[in-house]
């Protein structure tokens, strides 16, 4: 990494750190669903962005794992952080089960078959055999944690720290993953899978530990989700999750990074503005701001920003 | 900026102490107004109901043009849950903590007011008047900040039993229920009510939300041979329900909830001819209603639509519903006087004395004290002749 790239990372850190610091508990409450929705968005981007597949079923990974952490803390008393690494293991596992047979279907067919999940799954744990852990449609209520250590802050900015935490960790594992060989071939995959098989790259099992490594991301996000909402219920993963998922990735910027945070961003804002400019169609005013970000900024708004600072430098290069 | 308000409730103070020792106020209210909370599903696949959020924002339009309540008036602030638990919980804390109303009234749907049940208990904010009919709201022990409104399920539930047990001691009871905490509270209900006559139930099937069609039920609980149908639908299965069993010449004494007693909604697609006979409960007075053409409660309401919501549809009970549990809340802050507390307007919530709107049938009324969380606890049974429900009998419940 560069000094030139390192800068604006600290600043965000910094930016981030101080946050709970000076605004509001709402607002702490309001960016800590940002940064759930960041691990989120970066687990989808891996498998959409980076590695092409178009998944429409994300919202499925996200209810695993809020359901996970959910049904351990209130049926095994297991507490908040211990229940993070199960949702991630779980959520590996069927995102790579999943995407073992999923390898067959390739673009919208695969869309499809994820949709099939997204829509299929808050039904499944309405469903009566399983009632015993997943509360059926009541759902299950769960306690906020308490700051540890007898530390002066109150709950909503312990948990945003926490999470920031785990964000942190996340994006410097996927940072990791992706500018490497992994990452290399994932995006070869993307842009011509024949080509990379013939180079060696053994495409089926890349495919599918794509599938599980998004999955495990959108799960962690999806416990982090529920110990913030202190709730789960099927309503709370409607096939909608999964869609504006998709908006989130598209808007912030497909195979990139730093997309998933201003997609993080623009969902958790953009539909409260929308709400506030007209109570009487705000998906309405939500599609106009969608289509003017598309318009606008064809490459997301990781890609404006990037051009932007580009179109900064040669102008720096050339006085 | 703040400080000019409060300054000039100081000058006020020392003006008259006399105001000072009447006049209490917490966050949401002051002596020009009373912010009230809500959430409703203006968009996603609950918004049919969003009409009760916009007619009760309606309602307090009116009362503020003609003079508020005590000379406060009510700013209403209203909004989008889409029906979503985790954006019902962002939106009520963006109500109590940054909005700082006084009191949240009608958050709507059964999740969405669980997930925040908590959270209103913890932070002492009044979760009033629930639109839901679940019985868990009605817990004053364990949830003092919380208080339902319509009828429960499990006491129209207990209603149905008691008449079944009237009438017909002997009867053979068939039963379809919605496979959620709806349904199985109405089954709750039904079987207390008939307590150690629970064997009368011969048979109960269940279906899904999912489901396509509830025929194969029916034909199940024709088979079993029982007498009388206690149907537990929504809207479509309900319609669903009433035609089969008319079309395999099934004719049980059919008890149909009032979560599905729409006489545009399920009665008419189901075909008026085979719903005859049908037995629910009503609590409040049906716009559609030919009995009511001429009354002066329901012309009102009328001339409410017409003037505050002339948008709304006048065919849609919700809009009945939002209007009449809107003048509950503005009795409430009637009694709360200029003791605009948290504690006061939830003490006063629970202090109705055999209130009612116009607008509930007669012989209804709201009574609740601090143990007695549930405001209307009796309904009006009512037969269906063809064309409309006839009311019978006498008010039925507390």
């Amino acid at each position: 990494m560069t000094r030139r790239q390192l800068i604006p990372i600290a600043i965000l850190l910094l930016v981030a750190c101080a946050l709970p610091l000076v605004v509001s508990n709402y607002r702490v409450f309001q960016f800590n669903l940002v940064l759930v929705y960041a691990i989120a968005l970066l687990g989808l981007n891996i498998l959409t962005g980076y590695n092409g597949q178009i998944s429409l079923g994300h919202g499925a990974f996200y209810a695993i794992g809020a359901y996970c952490a959910a049904i351990l803390m209130d049926k095994y008393g297991v507490p908040y952080w211990a229940t993070l690494p199960v949702a991630a293991v779980v959520c590996l596992v069927v995102g790579f089960l999943f995407g073992l047979p999923a390898l067959r279907l390739e673009g919208l067919y695969l869309a499809l078959a994820t949709f099939a999940l997204g829509v299929s799954l808050p039904h499944l744990l309405k469903y009566h055999h399983l009632e015993k852990w997943t509360g059926g449609v009541q759902g299950i209520v769960i306690a906020k944690p308490d700051p540890p250590f007898g530390l002066p802050i109150n709950a909503d900015q312990w948990l945003y720290y926490f999470t920031l935490a785990v964000a942190i960790l996340m994006f410097l594992l996927a940072w990791n993953l992706l500018r490497g060989r992994v990452g290399r071939a994932l995006v070869a995959i993307r842009d011509n899978h024949i080509a990379t098989e013939a180079m060696g790259v053994n495409n089926a099992m890349f495919k599918s530990l794509a599938f599980g490594v998004s999955a495990m991301y959108t799960g962690v996000a999806g416990a982090l989700g529920a110990i913030a909402i202190q709730y789960v219920a099927p309503d709370s993963f409607n096939i909608f999750v999964s869609i504006v998922f998709l908006v989130g990735i598209v808007i912030g910027g497909l195979a990139s990074i730093s997309g998933a945070i201003y997609g993080a961003l623009f969902i958790q804002f953009v539909p409260n503005i929308a709400d506030e400019i007209s109570k009487a169609a705000p998906w309405a005013i939500f599609g106009i701001f969608l289509i003017g970000f598309v318009y606008l900024m064809p490459m997301g708004i990781a890609g404006a920003v990037r051009m932007g600072l580009a179109r900064l430098q040669r102008k720096a290069q050339n006085k | 900026m703040k400080l000019v308000p409060i300054a000039a409730l100081l000058a006020v103070a020392f003006a008259s102490p006399a105001a000072l020792a009447q006049k209490k106020y917490d966050p949401g209210a002051n002596d020009k107004e009373i912010r009230i909370g809500n959430t409703n599903p203006y968009s996603g696949p609950a918004s049919a109901y969003g009409t009760i959020g916009k007619a009760i924002g309606a309602y307090f339009k009116m009362v503020n043009e003609q003079g508020g309540i005590n000379g406060r008036k009510v700013v209403w602030v209203s909004y989008d849950d889409g029906y979503s638990p985790p954006k019902t919980v962002e939106m009520a804390r963006k109500l109590v903590e940054q909005d700082q109303v006084l009191m949240l009234f009608q958050t709507l749907g059964t999740p969405g007011n669980t997930a925040i049940h908590k959270y209103m208990n913890m932070k002492k904010v009044p979760q009033s008047f629930v639109a839901t009919g679940a019985t868990k709201w009605n817990d004053a022990r364990n949830f003092p900040w919380t208080i339902g409104w319509q009828p429960n399920y499990q006491t129209e539930g207990r209603i149905y039993a008691q008449h079944i047990l009237q009438n017909n001691p002997k009867a053979k009871i068939g039963i379809l229920y919605q496979n959620d905490d709806y349904g199985k509270d109405y089954l709750k209900g039904m079987k207390d009510g008939l307590g150690d006559k629970a064997s009368m139930i011969v048979k109960e099937v269940s279906y899904e939300v999912a489901d396509p069609t509830v025929d194969s039920q029916i034909v199940q609980l024709q088979a079993s041979g029982a007498d009388t149908f206690f149907n537990i639908t929504t809207p479509k299965f309900a319609a669903q329900a009433i035609r089969k069993a008319y079309d395999i010449g099934w004719k049980p004494t059919h008890y149909l909830n009032n979560v599905s007693a729409s006489i545009g909604s399920v009665l008419k697609p189901a075909g008026l001819e085979k719903a005859v006979g049908l037995i629910s409960t009503q609590y409040l007075k049906d716009p559609l209603d030919e009995q009511w053409k001429d009354d002066a409660s329901v012309k009102a309401w009328r001339d409410f639509m017409g003037k505050y919501y002339p948008e709304g549809n006048l065919a849609d009970a919700s809009n009945m519903y939002g209007y009449t549990v809107a003048q509950t809340l503005h009795q409430v802050l009637k009694q709360a006087g200029n003791n605009l507390t948290r504690d006061n307007v939830m003490k006063q919530a629970a202090a109705l004395k055999g209130y009612r709107a116009e607008t509930m049938l007669p012989g209804i009324r709201i009574s609740t004290d601090a143990g007695d969380y549930a405001p209307i606890e009796s309904v009006q049974l009512i037969r269906f002749d063809g064309q409309q429900w006839k009311r019978f009998g006498s008010i039925i419940g507390k």
